[in-house]
């Protein structure tokens, strides 16, 4: 049983390094519903004896709306917007590796500083989860694209959706609930911006968007005038 | 001692025999006949009774650089264990002076290649200490963490502490270090998707054009040592998977000699269904095999 939990574990850090190193956002897209299902297997495997009507409901929900619903939409919004470039991150893919690795260093150093209130199924769930959501933030931050923008978002998620599961197995399924719902509706509504943003620009690439700023320019020419 | 002794000349014996296993699997991959499974015995025996011819501008450096290469992986080599029975020379920490003598066999190639003062050569050398900056960090923690899940520091002992086969053992980090191990072997010894040992292509060629001006008993020295260290790096691999046996020597031996073969099998796989990685792709590869033995150390450290 134990090896499955480190089986898992060990397949989600793994996801996270090939999402950092993949450049297709198809690719991507298709690790983070694996990752997702992974993830939401999670609360059956670490007891599935005696698994809660409310913890079995928001593992289920997340599996379907993480593995079947959001790449349908994403890769829906992907069609639309017609992207079929890569992802150009900033700085290159070995470098976003290796800054995987060394988030993955930071985050046990910091799991290993929090007090526990029991004892963990496994060692390394907490500092896995950590890891997941600074690489969730990393690739919101590194990545040009609005659409990989959003699979970071949802990388982060699971990050919390692991985090849930390694502290609070039983109360956990209310928050999770909450938190899904805020992602599909934030999904869905990126999904929609994209296609706007696309229609409108030709592109949807995030750094474009800071040339909007001729207001502010029109402002400060005045003042020096 | 006496069986110790043997297993070394076993182990000097039987490693050029994979390269001709390795030749047939990509022969038959090709549709073709192949060259004889002694090819490289041939080869290394022909080249052996040749004299060598040096350059004028070249220096003692190298003449001596096969030399060293070649024993400093027959050192190597006697730190091994075989069939995971204990290795001639075993003691505590013997796995870094087995890094470090890979290092030294590494560091003469390159210093032999730079002596001749070929702008070809220089560049090979300059590709080969690039990747050895990711490959040889690589390989020291993925032993590091082997070490760890035993908890031993010789080579020896980690091989025949690994007592249960490790899909049954169910420890996935041993999945990562395998992983990572396997992509520092093909680097090593400079095979598809690194390094293609056919290419002839100067602008390519890693490890081929160091060699390029040695001849003679210097190339068979090279060649040699070739086969020595894709035998002693498979071993690593080949003992995780088969660890320390214990239905008699012949079983064991029997079953290692099998799954060598099996890992020189699937080399020649390896190269007949990809391609070469562009050479600014290889650190990247590189940085895959570090991130998973970083990974697998963490993991066991808990």
């Amino acid at each position: 049983m134990n090896s499955w939990i480190d089986l898992i574990i060990i397949s989600v850090i793994l996801m996270n390094l090939m999402m950092l190193s993949s450049s297709r956002i198809s690719t991507c897209i298709r690790i983070v519903a694996f990752q997702g299902v992974f993830v939401g297997l999670m609360p059956f495997v670490i007891n599935a004896q005696s698994i809660t009507l409310g913890a079995s409901i928001s593992s289920i929900a997340s599996i379907t709306l993480k593995g079947v619903v959001f790449p349908w939409l994403l890769f829906r919004a992907q069609q639309e917007a017609n992207i079929r470039k890569e992802v150009d991150p900033i700085g290159g893919y070995p470098l976003s590796l290796l800054a995987g690795v060394g988030m993955f260093l930071i985050s046990c150093w910091l799991s290993a500083r929090l007090p526990y209130e029991r004892p963990l199924f496994s060692e390394m769930i907490v500092p896995v989860s950590f890891a997941t959501f600074f690489t969730g933030i990393f690739i919101i931050v590194s990545r040009m694209k609005a659409l990989t923008q959003v699979i970071g978002y949802l990388v982060l998620e699971n990050g919390i959706f692991l985090f849930g599961t390694a502290l609070l197995v039983e109360q956990s399924f209310v928050v999770e609930l909450a938190i899904l719902l805020d992602i599909f509706v934030a999904v869905f509504v990126m999904g929609i911006a994209i296609f706007h943003i696309s229609r409108e620009f030709d592109h949807i690439d995030t750094q474009n968007l800071s040339e909007l700023k001729d207001w502010v320019i029109s402002k400060q020419e005045k003042q020096h005038a | 001692m006496v069986i110790k002794i043997a297993q070394f000349i076993l182990i000097i014996l039987l490693s050029p025999f994979l390269f001709g296993v390795i030749n047939r699997t990509k022969a038959f991959f090709a549709g073709r006949k192949g060259s004889s499974l002694f090819q490289l015995y041939y080869d290394i025996f022909k080249l052996f009774q040749k004299g060598a011819v040096y350059s004028t501008t070249t220096t003692w450096i190298f003449v001596a650089g096969p030399i060293i290469s070649l024993s400093a992986i027959l050192t190597a080599s006697a730190l091994i264990p075989f069939a995971g029975h204990p290795s001639l020379v075993s003691f505590d920490g013997d796995l870094i002076l087995f890094i470090y003598l890979l290092g030294l066999a590494r560091f003469f190639t390159v210093l032999a290649a730079l002596d001749t003062g070929s702008s070809f050569e220089g560049m090979g050398a300059s590709r080969e200490v690039q990747f050895a900056v990711f490959a040889e960090p690589a390989l020291f923690l993925s032993l590091a963490a082997l070490a760890r899940i035993t908890g031993t520091l010789s080579i020896s002992d980690i091989f025949s502490n690994l007592t249960i086969h490790p899909l049954a053992m169910g420890e996935p980090v041993i999945f990562l270090v395998v992983g990572a191990l396997f992509i520092i072997f093909l680097t090593e010894n400079s095979r598809i998707p690194v390094d293609d040992p056919n290419t002839h292509l100067e602008l390519t060629m890693i490890h081929e054009v160091m060699v390029l001006d040695h001849g003679g008993v210097d190339l068979g020295y090279i060649f040699y040592g070739a086969a020595i260290k894709f035998w002693i790096l498979g071993t690593l691999l080949t003992g995780i998977f088969l660890g320390a046996h214990s239905k008699g020597w012949a079983w064991d031996y029997v079953m290692f000699i099998f799954g060598m073969m099996i890992l020189a099998v699937i080399v020649g796989v390896v190269e007949s269904v990809l391609a070469r990685l562009r050479l600014i792709k290889v650190p990247h590869f590189l940085i895959v095999s570090l991130a998973l033995a970083v990974l697998a150390l963490a993991f066991t450290m808990r």
